[in-house]
Protein backbone atom coordinates (compact mmCIF):
# COMPACT_ATOMS: atom_id res chain seq x y z
CA UNK A 1 0.00 0.00 0.00
CA UNK A 2 1.44 3.14 -0.93
CA UNK A 3 -0.84 6.37 -0.01
CA UNK A 4 1.16 9.02 -1.81
CA UNK A 5 0.01 12.68 -2.00
CA UNK A 6 -1.25 11.86 -5.41
CA UNK A 7 -3.25 8.26 -4.48
CA UNK A 8 -6.71 7.58 -4.65
CA UNK A 9 -6.48 6.38 -1.21
CA UNK A 10 -4.84 9.43 0.17
CA UNK A 11 -7.93 11.46 -1.98
CA UNK A 12 -10.24 9.37 -0.03
CA UNK A 13 -9.26 9.98 3.56
CA UNK A 14 -8.39 13.35 2.54
CA UNK A 15 -12.29 13.66 1.67
CA UNK A 16 -13.35 11.74 4.24
CA UNK A 17 -11.55 15.26 6.44
CA UNK A 18 -13.70 17.56 4.11
CA UNK A 19 -16.87 15.79 5.32
CA UNK A 20 -16.23 16.64 9.25
CA UNK A 21 -15.90 20.35 8.62
CA UNK A 22 -17.99 22.47 10.39
CA UNK A 23 -18.43 19.92 12.77
CA UNK A 24 -17.04 18.93 17.27
CA UNK A 25 -14.60 15.83 17.61
CA UNK A 26 -14.74 14.47 20.98
CA UNK A 27 -12.62 12.70 23.14
CA UNK A 28 -14.28 9.45 25.01
CA UNK A 29 -13.14 7.18 27.31
CA UNK A 30 -15.81 4.38 27.68
CA UNK A 31 -18.93 3.28 25.66
CA UNK A 32 -21.42 5.41 27.44
CA UNK A 33 -19.50 8.52 26.99
CA UNK A 34 -19.24 7.72 22.99
CA UNK A 35 -23.37 6.98 22.55
CA UNK A 36 -23.45 10.55 24.59
CA UNK A 37 -21.41 12.44 22.21
CA UNK A 38 -22.97 10.95 19.32
CA UNK A 39 -26.48 11.65 20.81
CA UNK A 40 -24.79 15.70 21.35
CA UNK A 41 -23.81 15.69 17.61
CA UNK A 42 -20.12 14.66 17.41
CA UNK A 43 -19.09 13.98 13.83
CA UNK A 44 -16.44 12.02 15.56
CA UNK A 45 -15.50 10.19 18.15
CA UNK A 46 -12.07 9.98 19.81
CA UNK A 47 -11.24 6.59 21.55
CA UNK A 48 -9.01 6.95 24.59
CA UNK A 49 -8.30 5.63 28.22
CA UNK A 50 -7.47 8.68 29.91
CA UNK A 51 -8.28 12.00 28.60
CA UNK A 52 -5.10 14.18 28.34
CA UNK A 53 -6.11 16.48 31.85
CA UNK A 54 -5.57 12.89 33.52
CA UNK A 55 -2.57 12.13 31.38
CA UNK A 56 -1.25 15.19 32.55
CA UNK A 57 -2.24 14.85 36.20
CA UNK A 58 -1.49 11.29 36.53
CA UNK A 59 1.96 11.19 33.98
CA UNK A 60 3.88 8.01 33.31
CA UNK A 61 3.83 6.42 29.63
CA UNK A 62 0.60 7.34 28.16
CA UNK A 63 0.58 4.72 25.05
CA UNK A 64 -1.79 3.66 23.06
CA UNK A 65 -5.32 2.66 24.73
CA UNK A 66 -6.07 -0.80 24.90
CA UNK A 67 -7.46 -2.41 21.63
CA UNK A 68 -11.09 -3.87 23.42
CA UNK A 69 -11.89 -0.61 24.68
CA UNK A 70 -11.30 0.91 20.99
CA UNK A 71 -13.24 -2.24 19.64
CA UNK A 72 -16.52 -1.28 21.95
CA UNK A 73 -16.41 1.98 21.15
CA UNK A 74 -16.45 1.40 17.45
CA UNK A 75 -18.96 -1.57 18.31
CA UNK A 76 -21.58 1.32 20.20
CA UNK A 77 -21.62 3.99 18.05
CA UNK A 78 -22.27 4.94 13.54
CA UNK A 79 -19.67 7.67 13.06
CA UNK A 80 -16.34 7.62 12.52
CA UNK A 81 -13.98 6.53 15.08
CA UNK A 82 -10.72 8.12 15.54
CA UNK A 83 -7.77 6.71 17.97
CA UNK A 84 -4.14 7.58 19.01
CA UNK A 85 -1.12 6.31 18.09
CA UNK A 86 2.30 7.54 19.58
CA UNK A 87 4.24 9.75 17.79
CA UNK A 88 6.87 7.74 15.55
CA UNK A 89 4.95 4.33 17.05
CA UNK A 90 4.14 2.82 13.50
CA UNK A 91 3.25 -0.82 15.16
CA UNK A 92 0.15 1.01 17.26
CA UNK A 93 -0.44 2.51 14.11
CA UNK A 94 -0.84 -0.98 12.21
CA UNK A 95 -2.66 -2.54 15.17
CA UNK A 96 -5.12 0.57 14.80
CA UNK A 97 -5.31 -0.22 11.14
CA UNK A 98 -5.86 -4.16 11.90
CA UNK A 99 -8.65 -2.56 14.08
CA UNK A 100 -10.48 -0.56 10.58
CA UNK A 101 -11.59 2.29 12.89
CA UNK A 102 -11.66 5.45 10.34
CA UNK A 103 -8.75 7.65 11.70
CA UNK A 104 -5.15 7.37 13.33
CA UNK A 105 -4.27 10.68 15.43
CA UNK A 106 -0.44 10.65 15.85
CA UNK A 107 -0.71 12.35 18.91
CA UNK A 108 1.77 14.45 21.05
CA UNK A 109 -0.68 14.00 24.38
CA UNK A 110 0.52 10.36 24.25
CA UNK A 111 4.51 9.68 24.94
CA UNK A 112 6.32 9.86 21.68
CA UNK A 113 8.36 6.19 20.77
CA UNK A 114 10.41 8.07 18.32
CA UNK A 115 12.53 11.73 19.09
CA UNK A 116 13.27 11.82 15.34
CA UNK A 117 10.72 10.45 13.66
CA UNK A 118 7.45 10.67 12.94
CA UNK A 119 5.57 7.57 11.47
CA UNK A 120 5.92 7.68 7.18
CA UNK A 121 1.83 7.64 7.02
CA UNK A 122 1.95 6.79 2.88
CA UNK A 123 2.78 3.33 4.32
CA UNK A 124 -0.76 3.39 5.70
CA UNK A 125 -4.15 2.88 3.64
CA UNK A 126 -5.80 4.33 7.04
CA UNK A 127 -6.45 8.00 7.38
CA UNK A 128 -3.84 10.22 9.30
CA UNK A 129 -4.55 13.84 11.51
CA UNK A 130 -1.32 15.48 13.06
CA UNK A 131 -0.62 18.19 15.49
CA UNK A 132 1.04 21.04 14.01
CA UNK A 133 2.33 24.12 16.01
CA UNK A 134 2.89 26.07 12.63
CA UNK A 135 3.22 26.33 8.57
CA UNK A 136 6.76 24.06 8.92
CA UNK A 137 4.89 21.34 10.99
CA UNK A 138 1.81 21.20 9.34
CA UNK A 139 3.87 21.12 5.93
CA UNK A 140 6.00 18.39 7.13
CA UNK A 141 3.48 16.47 8.16
CA UNK A 142 1.04 16.47 4.83
CA UNK A 143 4.64 15.61 3.58
CA UNK A 144 4.51 12.07 5.73
CA UNK A 145 1.19 11.36 4.27
CA UNK A 146 -1.54 13.25 6.43
CA UNK A 147 -4.89 13.80 5.47
CA UNK A 148 -5.65 16.26 8.08
CA UNK A 149 -4.18 18.31 10.52
CA UNK A 150 -4.89 20.25 13.84
CA UNK A 151 -3.31 22.48 15.81
CA UNK A 152 -1.59 20.84 18.78
CA UNK A 153 -2.30 23.62 21.17
CA UNK A 154 -1.62 22.62 24.82
CA UNK A 155 -4.24 19.64 25.52
CA UNK A 156 -5.92 18.99 29.02
CA UNK A 157 -5.14 22.27 30.78
CA UNK A 158 -8.86 24.16 29.19
CA UNK A 159 -7.04 26.77 28.11
CA UNK A 160 -6.83 27.86 24.31
CA UNK A 161 -4.10 30.12 24.43
CA UNK A 162 -2.09 27.78 22.69
CA UNK A 163 -3.94 26.52 20.00
CA UNK A 164 -4.38 30.12 19.27
CA UNK A 165 -0.99 30.84 19.01
CA UNK A 166 -0.29 28.05 16.59
CA UNK A 167 -3.47 29.02 14.35
CA UNK A 168 -2.50 32.78 14.04
CA UNK A 169 1.60 31.15 13.54
CA UNK A 170 -0.15 28.78 10.35
CA UNK A 171 -2.37 31.61 9.13
CA UNK A 172 0.47 33.76 9.05
CA UNK A 173 3.00 31.74 7.23
CA UNK A 174 0.76 31.12 4.70
CA UNK A 175 0.30 34.51 4.50
CA UNK A 176 3.98 35.26 4.18
CA UNK A 177 4.57 32.21 1.93
CA UNK A 178 1.66 33.28 -1.01
CA UNK A 179 3.38 36.91 -0.85
CA UNK A 180 6.98 36.00 -1.13
CA UNK A 181 8.67 36.61 -4.63
CA UNK A 182 9.72 32.98 -6.29
CA UNK A 183 12.85 33.37 -5.51
CA UNK A 184 12.75 34.01 -1.77
CA UNK A 185 10.67 30.33 -1.46
CA UNK A 186 13.40 28.40 -0.57
CA UNK A 187 15.47 29.97 1.70
CA UNK A 188 11.33 30.49 3.47
CA UNK A 189 11.00 27.15 3.09
CA UNK A 190 15.03 26.60 4.71
CA UNK A 191 14.06 28.94 7.69
CA UNK A 192 10.75 27.58 8.41
CA UNK A 193 11.91 23.40 7.67
CA UNK A 194 8.50 23.75 4.86
CA UNK A 195 9.13 20.60 2.31
CA UNK A 196 9.75 22.45 -1.26
CA UNK A 197 6.16 20.65 -3.30
CA UNK A 198 4.22 21.50 0.00
CA UNK A 199 4.52 25.40 -0.08
CA UNK A 200 4.06 25.49 -3.55
CA UNK A 201 1.08 23.85 -3.25
CA UNK A 202 0.46 26.30 -0.64
CA UNK A 203 1.05 29.21 -2.39
CA UNK A 204 -1.16 28.08 -5.43
CA UNK A 205 -4.04 27.64 -2.55
CA UNK A 206 -3.38 30.18 0.28
CA UNK A 207 -4.07 27.73 2.73
CA UNK A 208 -3.27 24.17 3.82
CA UNK A 209 -4.16 22.07 1.26
CA UNK A 210 -6.02 19.79 3.65
CA UNK A 211 -9.00 19.90 5.92
CA UNK A 212 -7.29 21.53 9.21
CA UNK A 213 -8.88 21.81 12.91
CA UNK A 214 -8.19 23.10 16.21
CA UNK A 215 -7.15 21.17 18.78
CA UNK A 216 -5.48 21.38 22.40
CA UNK A 217 -7.42 23.54 25.61
CA UNK A 218 -10.84 24.19 24.08
CA UNK A 219 -13.44 24.33 26.84
CA UNK A 220 -16.43 26.65 25.88
CA UNK A 221 -18.76 27.14 23.17
CA UNK A 222 -16.86 30.27 22.90
CA UNK A 223 -13.37 28.78 22.63
CA UNK A 224 -14.90 26.82 19.28
CA UNK A 225 -16.73 29.55 17.68
CA UNK A 226 -13.41 31.91 18.19
CA UNK A 227 -11.26 29.14 16.41
CA UNK A 228 -13.64 29.12 13.65
CA UNK A 229 -13.34 32.43 13.07
CA UNK A 230 -9.70 32.34 13.27
CA UNK A 231 -9.99 30.20 10.35
CA UNK A 232 -10.10 26.19 11.24
CA UNK A 233 -12.39 24.09 9.38
CA UNK A 234 -13.44 22.39 12.78
CA UNK A 235 -12.96 21.34 15.92
CA UNK A 236 -11.37 18.39 18.58
CA UNK A 237 -12.98 18.88 22.16
CA UNK A 238 -10.68 17.20 24.84
CA UNK A 239 -10.96 16.87 28.25
CA UNK A 240 -12.89 20.20 28.11
CA UNK A 241 -16.53 18.18 27.47
CA UNK A 242 -15.98 15.32 29.61
CA UNK A 243 -14.46 17.11 32.46
CA UNK A 244 -17.06 19.80 32.81
CA UNK A 245 -20.47 19.89 35.21
CA UNK A 246 -23.01 18.77 32.79
CA UNK A 247 -20.86 17.30 29.26
CA UNK A 248 -23.98 16.19 27.87
CA UNK A 249 -25.23 19.86 28.19
CA UNK A 250 -21.79 21.01 27.20
CA UNK A 251 -21.42 18.71 24.55
CA UNK A 252 -24.68 19.85 22.13
CA UNK A 253 -23.73 23.68 23.02
CA UNK A 254 -19.96 23.37 21.60
CA UNK A 255 -21.73 21.70 18.05
CA UNK A 256 -23.92 24.33 18.03
CA UNK A 257 -22.24 27.07 18.00
CA UNK A 258 -18.96 25.81 16.25
CA UNK A 259 -22.16 25.36 13.49
CA UNK A 260 -23.47 29.34 14.17
CA UNK A 261 -19.99 30.36 14.93
CA UNK A 262 -20.27 33.63 12.77
CA UNK A 263 -23.58 33.98 15.08
CA UNK A 264 -22.68 35.74 18.08
CA UNK A 265 -26.61 35.71 19.04
CA UNK A 266 -26.53 32.02 18.29
CA UNK A 267 -23.41 30.98 19.99
CA UNK A 268 -24.54 33.04 23.76
CA UNK A 269 -27.57 30.91 23.97
CA UNK A 270 -25.49 28.23 23.36
CA UNK A 271 -23.15 28.94 26.07
CA UNK A 272 -25.96 30.02 28.40
CA UNK A 273 -26.84 27.40 31.86
CA UNK A 274 -23.70 25.05 30.86
CA UNK A 275 -22.68 24.52 34.65
CA UNK A 276 -18.86 24.65 35.69
CA UNK A 277 -16.19 24.29 32.70
CA UNK A 278 -13.12 22.07 32.92
CA UNK A 279 -11.04 24.22 35.60
CA UNK A 280 -8.69 25.44 33.78
CA UNK A 281 -4.09 25.88 34.08
CA UNK A 282 -2.30 28.88 33.23
CA UNK A 283 0.23 28.25 30.81
CA UNK A 284 3.04 29.75 33.23
CA UNK A 285 2.66 27.11 35.94
CA UNK A 286 3.38 24.39 32.99
CA UNK A 287 6.97 23.64 33.05
CA UNK A 288 8.36 23.43 30.04
CA UNK A 289 9.51 19.77 30.06
CA UNK A 290 5.75 18.85 31.27
CA UNK A 291 4.33 21.12 27.80
CA UNK A 292 2.84 17.96 25.52
CA UNK A 293 3.15 20.75 22.21
CA UNK A 294 6.50 20.59 22.29
CA UNK A 295 6.89 17.19 21.45
CA UNK A 296 7.54 15.72 17.74
CA UNK A 297 8.71 18.15 15.18
CA UNK B 1 -31.12 29.88 -6.90
CA UNK B 2 -30.32 26.68 -4.97
CA UNK B 3 -29.70 26.32 -1.63
CA UNK B 4 -26.95 24.15 0.47
CA UNK B 5 -27.82 23.46 4.06
CA UNK B 6 -24.42 24.98 5.94
CA UNK B 7 -24.80 23.58 9.00
CA UNK B 8 -21.58 20.71 9.10
CA UNK B 9 -20.53 18.27 6.34
CA UNK B 10 -19.34 19.06 2.08
CA UNK B 11 -20.69 22.60 1.86
CA UNK B 12 -18.00 24.68 -0.27
CA UNK B 13 -17.91 21.34 -2.72
CA UNK B 14 -21.61 21.40 -4.06
CA UNK B 15 -21.53 25.55 -4.02
CA UNK B 16 -18.44 24.96 -6.11
CA UNK B 17 -20.02 22.86 -8.41
CA UNK B 18 -23.00 24.69 -9.40
CA UNK B 19 -20.51 27.53 -9.20
CA UNK B 20 -19.35 26.21 -12.41
CA UNK B 21 -21.87 25.43 -14.18
CA UNK B 22 -22.92 29.05 -13.53
CA UNK B 23 -26.07 28.22 -11.39
CA UNK B 24 -26.69 30.47 -8.54
CA UNK B 25 -26.59 28.96 -5.34
CA UNK B 26 -25.89 29.96 -1.98
CA UNK B 27 -25.75 28.93 1.84
CA UNK B 28 -28.79 28.36 4.06
CA UNK B 29 -28.32 28.36 7.79
CA UNK B 30 -30.85 29.51 9.00
CA UNK B 31 -35.08 29.98 8.60
CA UNK B 32 -35.24 33.19 6.53
CA UNK B 33 -32.79 32.04 4.22
CA UNK B 34 -34.97 29.10 2.94
CA UNK B 35 -37.34 31.53 1.24
CA UNK B 36 -36.74 32.34 -2.82
CA UNK B 37 -34.85 28.82 -3.22
CA UNK B 38 -36.07 26.45 -5.66
CA UNK B 39 -34.00 23.54 -4.42
CA UNK B 40 -32.15 22.70 -1.62
CA UNK B 41 -29.34 19.83 -1.17
CA UNK B 42 -28.59 18.42 1.88
CA UNK B 43 -24.90 17.54 1.61
CA UNK B 44 -22.70 15.25 2.81
CA UNK B 45 -21.47 14.86 7.08
CA UNK B 46 -22.74 13.19 9.66
CA UNK B 47 -26.46 12.95 9.67
CA UNK B 48 -26.61 12.60 13.69
CA UNK B 49 -25.62 15.93 13.62
CA UNK B 50 -27.47 17.32 11.10
CA UNK B 51 -30.03 15.93 11.94
CA UNK B 52 -29.85 16.94 15.49
CA UNK B 53 -28.97 21.14 14.37
CA UNK B 54 -31.99 20.83 11.93
CA UNK B 55 -33.91 19.83 14.90
CA UNK B 56 -33.08 22.15 17.71
CA UNK B 57 -33.64 25.18 15.35
CA UNK B 58 -36.79 24.42 14.00
CA UNK B 59 -35.23 24.18 10.26
CA UNK B 60 -36.63 20.56 10.19
CA UNK B 61 -40.03 21.55 10.27
CA UNK B 62 -39.34 24.48 7.86
CA UNK B 63 -37.96 22.65 5.34
CA UNK B 64 -40.81 19.89 5.21
CA UNK B 65 -43.25 22.48 4.91
CA UNK B 66 -41.21 24.15 1.68
CA UNK B 67 -40.74 20.67 0.08
CA UNK B 68 -44.61 19.95 0.66
CA UNK B 69 -45.09 23.65 -0.78
CA UNK B 70 -42.76 22.07 -4.38
CA UNK B 71 -38.86 22.91 -3.17
CA UNK B 72 -37.06 20.22 -4.97
CA UNK B 73 -34.50 18.55 -2.67
CA UNK B 74 -31.47 16.78 -2.86
CA UNK B 75 -29.52 14.99 -0.82
CA UNK B 76 -26.08 13.45 -0.66
CA UNK B 77 -24.42 10.68 1.33
CA UNK B 78 -25.84 11.87 5.14
CA UNK B 79 -28.11 14.05 3.16
CA UNK B 80 -29.96 10.71 1.72
CA UNK B 81 -30.37 9.76 5.44
CA UNK B 82 -32.08 13.12 6.30
CA UNK B 83 -34.46 12.87 3.65
CA UNK B 84 -35.10 9.06 4.25
CA UNK B 85 -38.67 7.64 5.66
CA UNK B 86 -36.52 4.92 7.77
CA UNK B 87 -33.40 4.50 9.02
CA UNK B 88 -32.30 1.00 10.26
CA UNK B 89 -32.53 0.98 14.11
CA UNK B 90 -32.19 4.90 14.39
CA UNK B 91 -35.64 7.79 14.25
CA UNK B 92 -35.75 9.16 11.26
CA UNK B 93 -35.16 12.90 10.39
CA UNK B 94 -37.27 14.59 7.70
CA UNK B 95 -39.01 11.80 6.17
CA UNK B 96 -39.44 13.10 2.78
CA UNK B 97 -38.94 10.43 0.37
CA UNK B 98 -39.79 6.70 1.08
CA UNK B 99 -36.65 4.86 1.30
CA UNK B 100 -35.01 2.62 3.91
CA UNK B 101 -31.48 3.16 4.76
CA UNK B 102 -28.78 1.61 6.52
CA UNK B 103 -26.28 3.58 7.84
CA UNK B 104 -22.84 3.57 7.06
CA UNK B 105 -22.79 0.59 5.03
CA UNK B 106 -20.31 -0.54 3.24
CA UNK B 107 -17.79 -0.96 6.79
CA UNK B 108 -15.23 1.88 8.04
CA UNK B 109 -12.95 4.20 6.06
CA UNK B 110 -10.99 1.55 5.02
CA UNK B 111 -14.26 0.58 2.70
CA UNK B 112 -14.48 3.96 1.09
CA UNK B 113 -14.34 3.85 -2.52
CA UNK B 114 -13.93 5.07 -6.24
CA UNK B 115 -16.06 3.12 -9.30
CA UNK B 116 -17.64 4.33 -12.30
CA UNK B 117 -21.03 3.73 -13.25
CA UNK B 118 -23.46 5.50 -16.16
CA UNK B 119 -26.60 6.62 -14.79
CA UNK B 120 -28.31 6.94 -18.35
CA UNK B 121 -31.36 9.67 -17.10
CA UNK B 122 -28.12 12.31 -15.42
CA UNK B 123 -25.55 11.72 -18.52
CA UNK B 124 -25.03 9.15 -21.70
CA UNK B 125 -21.38 8.46 -20.86
CA UNK B 126 -19.67 7.11 -17.73
CA UNK B 127 -19.15 9.19 -14.70
CA UNK B 128 -16.86 8.47 -11.49
CA UNK B 129 -18.52 8.13 -8.45
CA UNK B 130 -17.27 8.58 -4.61
CA UNK B 131 -18.51 6.60 -1.68
CA UNK B 132 -17.29 7.69 1.63
CA UNK B 133 -18.46 5.85 4.54
CA UNK B 134 -21.53 5.71 2.48
CA UNK B 135 -24.71 4.34 3.39
CA UNK B 136 -27.48 2.14 1.13
CA UNK B 137 -30.93 2.43 0.22
CA UNK B 138 -32.18 -0.83 2.21
CA UNK B 139 -36.15 -0.21 0.62
CA UNK B 140 -37.35 1.62 -2.16
CA UNK B 141 -40.90 2.66 -1.61
CA UNK B 142 -43.67 2.94 -4.40
CA UNK B 143 -43.63 6.13 -6.50
CA UNK B 144 -39.74 5.95 -5.94
CA UNK B 145 -37.34 4.94 -8.90
CA UNK B 146 -34.11 3.60 -9.25
CA UNK B 147 -31.44 5.04 -10.98
CA UNK B 148 -28.41 3.01 -10.00
CA UNK B 149 -27.37 0.19 -8.51
CA UNK B 150 -23.36 -0.17 -7.25
CA UNK B 151 -22.28 -3.57 -5.74
CA UNK B 152 -25.99 -4.91 -5.51
CA UNK B 153 -26.89 -1.50 -3.44
CA UNK B 154 -29.30 1.09 -4.03
CA UNK B 155 -27.18 3.96 -4.74
CA UNK B 156 -29.18 6.42 -5.92
CA UNK B 157 -33.01 7.38 -6.81
CA UNK B 158 -35.81 10.04 -7.25
CA UNK B 159 -39.44 10.57 -6.59
CA UNK B 160 -41.27 13.98 -7.75
CA UNK B 161 -38.86 16.64 -6.67
CA UNK B 162 -36.89 14.88 -4.75
CA UNK B 163 -33.20 13.30 -5.64
CA UNK B 164 -31.36 10.86 -3.66
CA UNK B 165 -27.75 9.64 -4.34
CA UNK B 166 -25.08 7.94 -1.40
CA UNK B 167 -22.18 8.79 -3.49
CA UNK B 168 -20.53 12.42 -3.82
CA UNK B 169 -20.70 13.81 -7.13
CA UNK B 170 -19.31 16.62 -5.27
CA UNK B 171 -16.43 15.26 -4.50
CA UNK B 172 -15.44 14.26 -8.46
CA UNK B 173 -14.94 16.25 -11.74
CA UNK B 174 -18.14 15.18 -12.94
CA UNK B 175 -21.05 18.13 -12.95
CA UNK B 176 -23.46 16.10 -14.53
CA UNK B 177 -25.73 15.39 -11.19
CA UNK B 178 -25.74 18.96 -10.25
CA UNK B 179 -26.48 20.12 -13.65
CA UNK B 180 -29.72 17.40 -13.76
CA UNK B 181 -30.92 18.96 -10.34
CA UNK B 182 -30.09 22.12 -11.39
CA UNK B 183 -32.53 21.28 -14.39
CA UNK B 184 -35.22 19.64 -12.15
CA UNK B 185 -34.88 22.92 -9.77
CA UNK B 186 -36.05 24.94 -13.40
CA UNK B 187 -32.52 26.48 -14.00
CA UNK B 188 -30.30 26.15 -17.40
CA UNK B 189 -26.88 25.01 -16.35
CA UNK B 190 -24.34 26.18 -18.74
CA UNK B 191 -22.34 22.52 -19.31
CA UNK B 192 -18.81 22.97 -20.63
CA UNK B 193 -18.39 22.51 -24.24
CA UNK B 194 -16.69 19.47 -23.19
CA UNK B 195 -19.10 17.57 -21.75
CA UNK B 196 -20.02 17.39 -17.67
CA UNK B 197 -16.79 16.96 -16.72
CA UNK B 198 -14.97 19.64 -15.71
CA UNK B 199 -11.31 19.82 -16.47
CA UNK B 200 -10.27 22.52 -14.49
CA UNK B 201 -11.21 20.35 -10.97
CA UNK B 202 -9.03 19.38 -8.66
CA UNK B 203 -9.12 17.22 -5.71
CA UNK B 204 -8.21 20.75 -3.39
CA UNK B 205 -10.75 22.82 -5.76
CA UNK B 206 -12.87 23.06 -2.58
CA UNK B 207 -10.06 24.76 -0.55
CA UNK B 208 -11.02 27.97 -2.96
CA UNK B 209 -13.99 28.57 -1.34
CA UNK B 210 -12.42 27.80 2.54
CA UNK B 211 -10.18 30.79 2.59
CA UNK B 212 -8.37 31.92 5.87
CA UNK B 213 -10.30 34.63 7.03
CA UNK B 214 -9.42 38.24 5.29
CA UNK B 215 -7.95 41.16 6.82
CA UNK B 216 -11.26 42.27 7.69
CA UNK B 217 -11.80 39.17 9.95
CA UNK B 218 -12.64 40.63 13.58
CA UNK B 219 -10.12 38.16 14.32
Amino acid sequence: MCTSPQSERFRLNSQLAQMLKGGVIMDVTTVEQALIAQEAGAVAVMALERVPSDIRKQGGVARMSAPELIKAIKEAVTIPVMAKARIGHFVEAQLLEALKIDYIDESEVLTPADEECHIDKTKFAIPFVCGARNLGEAARRIAEGAAMIRTKGEAGTGNVVEAVRHMRAMNREIRQLTSLPEEEVGPFCKTNGVPLEVARQVRELGRLPVVNFAAGGLATPADAALMMQLGCDGVFVGSGIFKSADPAKRARAIVKATAYFNDPAKVLEASMDLGEPMPGIEMKTIPEAERLASRGW
Amino acid sequence: MIGILDLQGGVVEHLGHFKRLGVPARRVKTLEELDTLTGLVLPGGESTCLGRLLRIFGLDAAIRRRAAAGLHMWGTCAGTILLANEIEGETPHLRLLDITVRRNAFGSQLDSFNTVATVPEVAPKPVPLTFIRAPVITRVGPGVRVLLEVRGATAAVTAPGILATIFHPELTPTLAFHAYFARQCGLTPLLPASGPTDPAWSPEAWTQLAPLPGPAASG
